[in-house]
């Protein structure tokens, strides 16, 4: 039987079907969550998409964050449950508490659409053990509000025990402190990032295969550990 | 009751940054700078204390990574 991997739709998510296709294309079943869920169908890990949850009321993600199908998610996740946040999705784990900063408004006030380099920091996660160690990836970006930011006690701390998962291999275009693109829980099991792996899994429609690592490598976790 | 919220000082505001530009454009001196932040009016029954409101600011109306807040208590009805 193959791995289950939820793919959460709130209102005003867009890239919950891209998410769902991604989970295919590695070879597990996509199974649709709702924000109004309380309840998680017994799957193995859960993706959190992009897209504008709630209009971006408050904050990127305080909405969704407070949402009912998110308190299983992070009961889930403190026991140990893979969770990817992508953009909105890392937005709303950090308006959660499952990971440490926040994403703030671009420094520029553009938001930014394009392809763009990331350097797998972190290849122990369970969503990049498939990649080697400094492996540099093409994704695209595009968010308005991607800048990481955290005090300089959280960014050391994030930097010394390895929780920065992923860098942008150039400066940050969006001014992310440290230039971060994406980190992870202590144990590894949670990341968040703001570019979009789940658009970049068939050179038909993206720049290339680089995302689906993200994955493969989860699936290779959970079916590993069953 | 009031909730100001405002991105923390340390934290650059580019919005605020913008207005501060937009004001020179005006005409306007003298202006150092902008931070550009929310404001939340709640009517609240009198049973709801102190610690509660707090609460509310701090895990609803802010986010303590990014902003600061002010809680007051005013009379908001007309």
């Amino acid at each position: 039987m193959s791995a289950r991997i939820g793919v959460i739709t709130f209102p005003g998510t867009l890239d919950d079907v891209d998410a769902a296709r991604a989970v295919r294309y590695a070879g597990a079943e996509a199974v649709g969550l709702w924000h109004r869920d309380t309840d998680l169908q017994s799957v193995d890990a859960v993706v959190v998409p992009g897209g504008f949850s709630y209009g971006d009321y408050l904050r990127a993600g305080a909405i969704a964050a407070q949402s009912p199908v998110m308190g299983p998610v992070v009961e889930a996740a403190r026991r140990g449950m893979p969770v990817l946040g992508i953009c909105n999705g890392f937005q709303i784990l950090c308006e959660a508490g499952l990971l440490p900063g926040a994403l703030v408004r671009n420094t520029g006030l553009r938001f930014i659409c394009r392809e763009i380099r990331l350097r797998v920091e972190n290849a122990d996660t369970a969503w990049t053990a498939g990649f080697e160690p400094g492996a540099a990836i093409t994704v695209p970006l595009k968010s308005g509000e991607g800048r990481f930011v955290a005090d300089e006690a959280t960014l050391d701390r994030l930097e010394g025990e390895g929780r920065v998962v992923f860098r942008y291999a150039e400066p940050a275009p969006n001014g992310a402190l440290r230039d971060i693109a994406g980190i992870c829980s202590t144990d590894g099991r949670v990341v968040g990032l703001m570019p979009h792996p789940e658009h970049a899994i068939d050179p038909l429609t993206g720049p290339g295969v680089d995302g689906l690592g993200l994955f493969t490598s989860v699936l290779g976790r959970l079916t590993a550990a069953a | 009751m009031i909730v100001d919220v405002l991105p923390k000082a340390e934290i650059l505001d580019p919005q605020g940054q913008a207005v501060a530009r937009a004001m020179g454009r005006l005409g306007v001196s003298g202006v150092a700078d902008v931070r550009q932040g929310k404001h939340f009016v709640l009517e609240v029954d009198d049973s709801v204390d102190d610690a509660e409101l707090e609460r509310i600011a701090e895990s609803l109306l802010a986010n303590p990574v990014m902003e600061e807040w002010v809680v007051r208590r005013e009379n908001t009805q007309p």
